[in-house]
């Protein structure tokens, strides 16, 4: 029977009661008494040199306080990168200075140019078109081949090329690959692109800076994911604050999807320009604005080749890719094509030998970061296909050569440089086989051509690297942040919980699971905890949340501190009770001595701990609080097996998704129904890029896509209702929990299934098409059938 | 937004006579001029508001023709039409979303003659009556090209008169993103003859394909339509479709429209 309360209940989001009915406090419902605006002008052109920027007549304009330029901020730090790979060389990426506001040149349009900082936004804008501006335009740096060619134009005139880094992983040998393709009794090649996307959180980022020069103290209001890391990232590197005099707040925060990880130049703008005004400065981006200046995400133009034994094994695999940076690196851009992606390479199989190679490359275009998965959905893509690309060729049953190939045993070391601890893969297919019904597509496909519709059934597994993650490794591999995450357990006198933790939650639940998990502990009811988040000046520290790690490493980290507040709850208790604290057993909020029926309850035991007229004041301090950090010992490996089924119109190529199921191995479950919302939002954001979503820029580097006329995010008639099955459990080996994280699965795992489903399709229509690039539009499909 | 002046006559005298001042602009619904604004991509001195104006609101059916005043909602057509004119209310109730369909005008879509909007296609495809302030318009001659109409400065889409057909309907295949009109076919039977209007896929906005109204005068069948086909040189080509697709899917369309016509 399923819980009511505690881990492995679906307790109902308590958060949504506010989201739903109007109470959220998200960052733009701040406003700060005597508050200014600013305006940010952007580069219309993608490249061009600053010759002048005039603001004398701007700056006499009605309501403005300050306009700033890139000359204003020639003391201060740009905005640094977190993640430092290494080429195949040993040299370290090329790491071009990213300024607060543009500096001799623009790089992309949106680049900001100058910020008009006024009374009122539309005074601010009113002057920002008064500011003369003489730019000499460039040619554009777009295609990213081309960039990679000798003698091309560059992104940034200080750097040998616009290659960031050319970086391997796996098989350097290069004798070792070509003869293991040499020996291959077959070969597939795939080339694809993994579609440019833009994140579109419903809540568009916005800034508030506040200062006291009574106390010289900063306050920055953030649509953050992580108030602790921006904290650090903009007090050492830009502007040279001391930490405890700079306090960060991301209060409600309306989605992120790893747009709101980075630390942004409007963040630092707005906390200077707050004291250089003496005026509280407040920012709301645009919708415009959030297409050119929250960070891309994607973008990979891929070669992969997979080759294959006379009996079907995987004997090999060599990619190459090219990796979109963007005009600058944003917080963890160069980590995503590297670390994130070249990592996962292996999948769910035994490819012996793995080559990769990642081309970084610097363009005039938005800058590229990490977006729901994160280089995870970019491995899972090219492997995934050219698993089904290399079936078909073969003429097998695309289940079955996965199943073939399967990592069975574990540990299991990658020859990418991850160590998978545990799995169960041919479980977790069986699930997906029951779940998506794969006995009776033949009778749907039937049903679909008498209905004159073509019918396709796609298939794939993923894997990801989770919760991350272990610090020393990532430290290792060019990280220049710990990896770590913390809370602190505060009990309150009458025995409720408030527990400060380091993960942010904005959308995630985490303020309905995470006290389910110290209620469970404790044994007292759910609604006695609390969790409180999202402020520097309220939490210990915290790393964040993305890389679906909030449970996996801050909820290890607030079981660590559960478990000290129990042990010092003991000892009180074995104090009231008159017996060694080794005795005392903690069950449904009671305390007991071992074999007796001698109990003192919860909340007596809290109330002792700060009432403490009776209390062991020689062992222990009184109060009841505890804080603990965790650091994991490996990454989580969370893996499943989705499988879609599409309908093609034959005389449109319109693609509609008919069903899509999704079988999951997230190790232990907390709360049931929000791992079901998190896959259903995660496969709804990759139906999104595999048939709608597009970021496209023109060859002079003006985007195209730059509104939701042009670019297409999925509604709720695009999508079916899922199936969702995570009863595969194999639980994480190294945390308290056994958990893995659920947060991305959905967006790395759904494009191959509906992409693979389309091929099936039109193949099974008698086309010869063995790939089609995402998204797969109508358009795309109608010329493929009809080229 | 830049700032304007902003007037809401309550007759139709008294907003032509607004209209009269420099770079005045008449706000029907504002589902496009707003946004406009709001991207300071027009700068209008004074708005005047239509949506105040009694004698521009409501359906009639009157001798053989739905009367649709120039300020009804498209939700008021999806909801009020169907009586009478089944595919238009129906074209109507499929434009844009919910909060378009309650503040977007018949009169200010077909003022505004966006190339990809749907009331274009019914007004041409109906051979209806555009009706002014100061005159009355035959749709043949209203659409002009892309947001082009034989409109005069000032001058107000006060009422459109929509002959009602022996059948009719409107195929719409929606652009991704936006879902306005990709290609839309208005393909409407009457006694005299059958009219098929596009929408979305011409360089020059809305159009009649006469080839296929001859070949349909014939023969009302998708059959007849076989051998067909639009060039795709004027043909709009974007990201979200070529000109050779737009082409193509012209003629599905039209042998949908025809084929549900019944």
């Amino acid at each position: 029977m399923p819980k009511d309360s505690g881990i492995g209940a679906s307790s109902k989001r308590r958060e949504d009661v506010r989201f739903l009915t109007g109470e959220g406090n998200y960052t733009d419902d701040i406003n700060v008494h005597g508050q200014a605006h600013v305006y940010f002008l952007r580069s219309d052109i993608a490249h061009g040199t600053i010759n002048s920027i005039g603001t004398e007549a701007a700056a006499g304009m009605p309501g403005v306080v300050r306009i700033f330029t890139g000359a204003d901020f020639e003391g201060v730090g740009g905005i640094p990168c977190g993640w430092q790979v290494t080429d195949r060389n040993g040299e370290p990426m090329q790491e071009p200075p990213h300024p607060i506001l543009a500096q001799g040149k623009v790089r992309h349009v949106g680049d900001p140019i100058a910020a008009v900082v006024a009374e009122t936004l539309e005074q601010a804008r009113d002057a920002a078109e008064a500011i003369e501006l003489d730019i000499a335009e460039l040619p554009a740096v777009v295609d990213m081949k081309a960039a990679a060619a000798e003698g091309s134009t560059k992104v940034h005139d200080d750097l040998t090329s616009n290659i960031c880094y050319d970086w391997v992983l796996g098989e350097t040998d290069e004798q070792v690959v070509s003869d293991t393709f040499a020996n291959a009794a077959h070969v597939t090649t795939l080339d694809l692109v993994n579609n440019r996307l833009v994140a579109n959180p419903m809540e568009p980022r916005v800034a508030v800076g506040d200062y006291s020069r009574g106390t010289d103290e900063h306050t920055l209001y953030t649509t953050s994911q992580n108030p602790h890391v921006i904290r650090l990232l903009m007090c050492a590197f830009v502007l040279g604050l001391p930490e405890h005099k700079v306090r960060v707040v991301a209060p409600d925060v309306g989605g992120g999807f790893g747009t709101k990880i980075f630390h942004y130049a409007e963040e630092a703008f707005v906390t200077f320009a707050a004291k250089a005004c003496n005026r509280p400065v407040k920012w709301t981006a645009s919708r415009s604005e959030a297409f050119m200046s929250d960070a891309h995400g994607r973008d990979h133009v891929t070669t992969i080749e997979l080759a294959l034994d006379g009996d079907n094994n995987f004997i090999g695999l060599r990619t190459n890719t090219h990796a979109n940076m963007g005009a600058y690196l944003s917080t963890f851009s160069s980590s995503v094509p590297t670390w994130l992606h070249g990592t996962l390479m292996a999948g769910n199989y035994k490819t012996p030998m793995i080559q990769v190679n990642v081309k970084a490359m610097f363009t005039n275009t938005v800058p590229v970061d990490a977006y729901r998965g994160a280089g995870r959905p970019e491995a899972t893509f090219q492997l995934e296909r050219v698993i089904d690309k290399a079936a078909r060729e073969l003429g097998v049953d695309p289940i079955a050569l996965r199943r073939q190939n399967f990592i069975t045993e574990f540990p299991y070391d990658t020859p990418v440089a991850l160590t998978y601890d545990t799995g169960d893969y041919n479980g977790t297919m069986d699930k997906l086989e029951a779940a998506a019904d794969i006995a009776g597509f033949a009778a749907r496909k039937a049903e679909s051509e008498a209905n004159g519709k073509l019918r396709g059934l796609g298939v794939n597994c993923y894997i990801e690297a989770c919760g991350i993650a272990p610090s020393n490794i990532v430290g290792m591999l060019g990280a220049r942040a710990g990896l770590y995450d913390a809370a602190t357990v505060r009990v309150n006198a009458t025995g409720s919980i408030s527990v400060m933790v380091g993960a942010h939650s904005h959308g995630q639940g985490h303020e309905t699971a995470f006290p389910q998990v110290v209620a469970e502990m404790i044994g007292i009811d759910e609604s006695q905890v609390e969790i409180v988040h999202g402020d520097t000046s309220k939490i210990p520290f915290g790393m964040g949340t993305y890389g679906s790690r909030s449970l996996a490493v801050c909820g290890s980290a607030m079981v660590r501190a559960t478990e000290k507040i129990i042990n010092k709850a003991k000892k009180i208790a074995a104090h009231l009770l008159e017996a060694s604290d080794a005795d005392i057993e903690l069950k449904d909020g009671q305390f007991t001595v071992a074999g007796t029926d001698k109990s003192v309850a919860w909340g007596d035991v809290t109330l002792t701990a700060y009432v403490p007229h009776n209390f062991p004041l020689e062992d222990i301090e009184p109060g009841l609080e505890e804080t603990a950090f965790y650091d994991p010992a490996n990454f989580t490996y969370p893996a499943g097996a989705y499988a879609c089924e599409v309908e093609v119109d034959p005389e449109t190529g319109k693609v509609t998704i008919e069903r899509f199921a999704a079988a999951d191995d997230f190790g232990n479950i907390v709360n049931p129904m929000i791992v079901d919302g998190q896959v259903h939002g995660g496969i709804g954001q990759g139906i999104g890029q595999a048939l709608l979503e597009n970021c496209v820029y023109d060859d002079n580097g003006q985007l195209l896509s730059a509104s939701y006329m042009d670019y297409a995010m999925p509604r709720a008639d695009d999508v079916p209702f899922y199936t969702v099955d995570h009863s595969s459990q194999t639980p994480c080996t190294h945390n308290p929990l056994g958990v893995k994280g659920c947060g991305e699965a959905g967006a790395i795992g759904s494009p191959p299934a509906v992409v693979n489903a389309v091929i099936d399709a039109l193949q099974s229509g008698g086309k010869d098409i063995g790939h089609i690039d995402m998204p797969v539009s109508p358009s795309r499909v109608w010329a493929a059938m009809n080229g | 937004m830049y700032n304007f002046d902003y007037e809401q006559p309550s007759t139709i005298a008294d907003a032509v006579a607004a209209l009269g001042a420099e770079d005045a602009q008449a706000l029907g619904g504002g589902q496009t001029l707003i946004p406009t604004m709001k991207q300071r991509l027009a700068s209008p001195s004074k708005l005047v508001s239509l949506a105040a104006i009694p004698e521009m609101k409501g359906v009639c059916a009157e001798d053989g023709a739905v009367s649709i005043g120039g300020g009804t909602t498209h939700a008021t057509v999806a909801a009020e039409a169907g009586a009478h004119y089944p595919a238009l209310a129906d074209l109507a109730s499929h434009i844009g979303d919910p909060a378009v369909r309650n503040r977007g005008t018949c009169g200010g879509s077909l003022a505004n003659n966006d190339p990809s909007a749907c009331y274009p296609a019914a007004a041409l495809g109906s051979g209806a009556t555009i009706v002014t302030n100061a005159r009355e318009i035959a749709a043949d001659d209203y659409f002009q090209g892309m947001f082009t109409t034989a409109l005069d400065e000032g001058e107000i889409v006060t009422s459109v008169r929509f002959p009602i057909p022996e059948a009719a309907n409107y195929q719409k295949f929606v652009q991704p993103a936006s879902r306005f009109a990709l290609v839309g076919v208005y393909v409407a039977k009457y006694a005299d003859g059958v009219r098929v209007a596009v929408t979305g896929a011409s360089e020059d906005g809305v159009f009649r394909w006469s080839e296929a109204e001859e070949a349909l005068n014939k023969n009302f069948s998708g059959d007849a339509l076989m051998d067909l086909s639009i060039n795709p040189a004027n043909m709009i080509g974007d990201l979200h479709g070529s000109k050779e697709y737009r082409a193509h899917l012209v003629g599905v369309m039209t042998k949908r429209a025809v084929a549900a016509c019944g």
